[in-house]
């Protein structure tokens, strides 16, 4: 984004604060689209004014072009967005759309294979911070040299609603697969110097966004800067090596193109980057260390400006990891995530339920509130306010207090809902047990240090003697 | 065939294509163009689209998407834009102190090899920026007595976990190239070991074998400044690092330990850079610790249990460290072995219903503790301190291929095959 004061942004907003936009003030929205948590085109007046007016039109072309990310931002299928970065570092701001995995299968494949790899990655799912982490889309790879079959198992993968990438280097193939699911808005992988005019065509007649693939970075620029000056969507490949000095250079060459693009205000290469992991099977080595190392691969690229990738693996052991740290890099430094606090009820819980007490920091949240559903507890669940802080750290820091436990206590009326007065604490929060038996008068139980461990610690605590 | 861009005249001018043939002018906002005609038009007009567009973004403006003429696709002819893409160079003002953890013979200590950390001039791994002098080291945990370990990583270390030299000598064996001895028993809640005998298992580590050793206390504020401080003194002149001084511990004590025989200090703060900046400012400046006597540990949490925080706050303290911060600028220490604690890496499988399988835990636990290490590599760390080998050895490897330390090896492209 090319401006950083919301002053820049207020002067070309109506000045009215008639609240349509969902803010209290124009300079409130303008502040808001600053951190990208609004768009110009939230401002409804404006975007009717423009219909008809001239200046208003001249103010909302202007916002957009100036609030527009320093990484282009390229959709795949119906939404997935790659790309649209802003900064290096996370910390500078935040890193917006994560890395989107896309999972090969290739149409020599046999097609009880294929649907078996298809349903992996569109059923996959992880349990993380109050919600199921999944994998993105399907890379669709043509290992056949035969256009009809390659666009019949193209038609077959469109069938799973994933985003999908083609993936040929052959003009006649890809032509017969955009045939079959260009409608699904496919990225096409990928023009080339050799195959850039054929590419070009098919990339404007289908109207997909399309990687321009070269080691070479000048080739790489000439390709982008050409398909760009056409209008045509662009996703940078600068072909990932999987092993030794070539994936050291693969690295070098992806920092580069990153930064000088946002440092530099290289605009020709400021677009999504695609790494392939996929390709360390290509290198020596069994199975696991193959697998081991496509993931290390892809999580460099996902600390370090991968907007989209394309890998092999679907061991859940490799792509836990891999969901896991992308989760952790694109969540937003800015703010803890944290969750209402309050009083939860866990599977319908009666008054001889377990009363437990956890923080409002969403990780810890989740953690705790899943384990006991999952695990079949019944019971009454306090989250105290600890400003999105964890247990341990809200103990170390004063947010965890015994005061603030009573408050939540008699706010919440548990007391009235249960017909016993004990409360479990965690066992990281042990050491305020005391403390809050003088300050509520309830009777405290030091629970394990996981919350994993309830359910066995219950079998032998509960109910209390 | 309609076109009605207005800028497309003031274009045309500007690129010195004062007249085509066969167009003719409509109103002030459409042209048209005549059927024979059409596709030479439509290549200059791409022509000129591709130069606009190219002058725009030079110019810093978003491309705009241009509502291009429809033509008969395949009649068309493009001509490939030659640009030349110019890196473009960062330098920083600061360098990374560098640290040497153990002494030679001649150096005063008794270790057959020694190593140097920190020397950073760039980002980590940014040989295009400068050149890296030292790649990170990685350490192996060994401790004084056995303790609860994950199954994945106690299958290795449980013949040799009664005997701290044997456990120091199969971490050597494993790739370790410093070992770390926790002195955990000392703490008076578990064996209360005093530190006259901590010391000397620090001594049998010594003897056992060559390469440079951490000590770290029990983690107890009130004894480990007497046992560190019995380590050093016993273990005179070997440039043993020691874990950890922290802001509300005897710092000082720990710090003169150092300073008096010959160590160097782990500075260990919780995530916070101000309390990282305040620490090392006390041991540099009021005890007046040699810089090359400073690492610094500003803690590590696991991938998904607070990794984000983690590799941030390293991230920027080295940033701030290059950039010329000299009270920011030592070499980092991650404790990884932090990764075993996420329950990802050791439980069975996931106590959650609706989770997919989480895949056999051998296989996990591993790539949990590669994982963390190499996204806190990536933010600066220096020294690792891990346990299990395999993490190790992919480690090592993933640093040496991005510290430039190996060979090209041509694979095939994977692109059109079966694999
Ligand atoms: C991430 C982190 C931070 C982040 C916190 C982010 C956040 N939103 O919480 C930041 C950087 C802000 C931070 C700051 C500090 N931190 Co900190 N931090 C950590 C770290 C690395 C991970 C904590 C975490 O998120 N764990 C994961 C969550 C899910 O765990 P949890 O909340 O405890 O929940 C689990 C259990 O408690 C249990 N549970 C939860 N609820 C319930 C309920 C019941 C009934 C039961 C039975 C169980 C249960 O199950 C959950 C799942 O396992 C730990 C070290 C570590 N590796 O553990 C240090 C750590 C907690 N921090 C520590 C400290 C000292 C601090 C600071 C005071 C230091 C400082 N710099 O000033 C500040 C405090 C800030 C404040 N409070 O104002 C110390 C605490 C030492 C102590 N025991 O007193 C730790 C242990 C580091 C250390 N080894 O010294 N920290
Ligand atoms: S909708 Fe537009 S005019 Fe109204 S308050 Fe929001 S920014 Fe201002």
């Amino acid at each position: 984004m090319k401006v950083k004061s919301p002053l820049e942004i207020y002067r070309l907003l109506p000045k009215t604060n008639c609240k349509e936009c969902g803010y209290d003030t124009c300079m409130s929205l303008a502040a808001h689209i600053i951190d990208r948590s609004a768009k110009p085109e939230d401002c409804k007046p404006l975007v009717e004014d423009a219909k008809h007016d001239d200046e208003a039109r001249q103010n909302l072309e202007k916002l957009i072009e100036l609030t527009s990310p320093e990484i282009d931002e390229v959709i795949v299928g119906k939404d997935l967005k790659i790309g649209g970065e802003e900064v290096l570092h996370r910390h500078e701001l935040t890193f917006f759309n994560p890395t989107a995995l896309f999972f090969d299968v290739w149409d020599t494949m046999d097609d009880k294979e294929i649907d078996r790899r298809c349903s992996k990655v569109v059923g996959y799912r992880k349990f993380y911070v109050g919600r199921f982490l999944t994998l993105d889309g399907i890379a669709v790879r043509c290992t056949s040299g035969n256009p009809e079959r390659f666009a019949e198992v193209a038609k077959k993968v469109a069938g799973y609603g994933s985003p999908i990438v083609l993936v040929s280097l052959n003009a006649s193939c890809m032509r017969a697969a955009l045939e079959a699911v260009g409608e699904h808005n496919p990225l096409i992988y990928a023009a080339t110097l050799e195959n850039w005019e054929e590419f070009l065509k098919l990339a404007l007649e289908f109207k997909t966004p399309v990687v321009v693939r070269s080691q070479d970075l000048d080739a790489l620029k000439s390709l982008a800067a050409t398909f760009r000056s056409s209008g045509v969507k662009v996703v940078l490949d600068p072909v990932t090596e999987p092993v030794g000095e070539g994936l050291r250079e693969t690295f070098e060459r992806v920092i580069q193109l990153r930064r000088t693009a946002i440092l530099g205000g290289d605009k020709e290469i400021a677009c999504p980057l695609i790494i392939t992991p996929i390709a360390a099977w290509k290198a020596e080595g069994d199975a696991v260390s193959r697998a081991y190392w496509e993931t290390v691969i892809a999580s460099l690229f996902i600390i370090k400006y991968g907007d989209a990738m394309i890998l092999h693996s679907l061991e859940p052991y490799t792509i836990m990891p891999l969901i896991m740290l992308r989760a952790n890099i694109y969540t937003d430094p800015r703010t803890p995530v944290q969750v209402e606090a309050g009083l939860r009820e866990i599977n319908s819980p009666d008054p001889d339920s377990p009363v437990f007490i956890t923080t409002n920091f969403a990780l810890t949240y989740y953690t705790v509130e899943s384990d006991l559903t999952s695990g079949k507890i019944k019971g009454w669940l306090l989250v105290l306010d600890t400003e999105g802080l964890g247990v341990e750290v809200s103990v170390a820091g004063g947010q965890f207090t015994a005061e603030k436990v009573k408050e939540l206590i008699d706010k919440t009326g548990v007391a009235e809902k249960v017909n016993h007065s004990y409360l479990v604490i965690p066992g990281l929060a042990a050491r305020l047990q005391g403390a809050i038996e003088d300050e509520t008068g309830w009777r405290v139980l030091v629970g394990p240090t996981d919350s994993g461990r309830i359910k066995g610690w219950l079998e032998k605590n509960w109910p209390p003697k | 065939m309609r076109l009605n861009l207005e800028e497309f005249f003031k274009l045309l001018s500007k690129y010195e294509i004062e007249e085509i043939e066969g167009l003719k002018l409509e109103g002030d906002i459409e042209i048209e163009i005549e059927e024979g005609a059409a596709i030479d038009v439509i290549n200059e007009i791409n022509l000129a689209m591709q130069h606009l567009m190219k002058a725009l973004s030079m110019l810093g403006a978003a491309p705009v998407t241009p509502s291009l003429p429809s033509a008969p696709v395949p009649h068309r002819e493009f001509r490939l834009l030659e640009e030349k893409f110019e890196p473009l160079p960062v330098k920083y003002s600061g360098t990374i102190q560098e640290v040497q953890l153990g002494a030679k013979r001649s150096e005063g200590g008794s270790r057959g090899s020694v190593v140097k950390l920190g020397g950073e001039r760039s980002l980590p791994f940014y040989l295009f920026d400068s050149p890296q002098p030292n790649l990170p080291a990685i350490a192996i945990d060994v401790f004084d007595r056995p303790i609860p370990l994950p199954k994945a990583v106690r299958e290795h270390y449980s013949d040799v976990m009664e005997n701290p030299g044997e456990w120091a000598k199969k971490a050597v064996k494993l790739g370790a190239d410093v070992v770390t001895i926790h002195l955990v028993s000392t703490d008076p809640l578990i064996d209360d070991t005093p530190p006259g005998e901590a010391a000397k298992v620090v001594e049998e580590v010594l003897q056992a074998v060559k390469v440079p050793v951490i000590v770290g206390g029990s983690g107890n504020k009130e004894k480990d400044p007497v046992v560190l401080e019995k380590a050093a003194e016993v273990a005179e002149g070997e440039r043993l690092l020691l874990a950890s001084a922290t802001l509300d511990m005897d710092w000082e004590r720990i710090g003169n330990a150092a300073k008096n025989h010959g160590h160097v200090v782990l500075s260990w703060t919780q995530m916070d850079m101000n309390n990282q900046k305040t620490l090392n400012r006390y041991l540099l400046k009021r005890l007046e610790l040699p810089r090359e006597s400073l690492v610094m540990d500003p803690t590590t949490a696991a991938l998904g249990y607070g990794l984000d925080y983690a590799y941030t706050n390293m991230e920027r303290i080295r940033i701030a460290g290059l950039k010329g911060d000299e009270d920011l600028s030592f070499p980092i220490s991650s404790g990884t072995t932090n990764a075993w604690g996420a329950r990802e890496a050791w439980m069975k499988d996931s106590p959650i219903e609706g989770d997919t399988s989480w895949g056999p835990r051998e296989l996990r636990g591993p790539l949990w503790e590669i994982t963390t290490g190499l996204t806190l590599s990536l933010a600066g760390v220096d020294l690792f301190m891990m346990m299990h080998p395999a993490a190790v050895a992919v480690m090592k490897e993933f640093m040496a291929t991005l510290g430039g330390r190996k060979d090209r090896i041509e694979t095939e492209d994977w692109v059109g095959v079966e694999l």
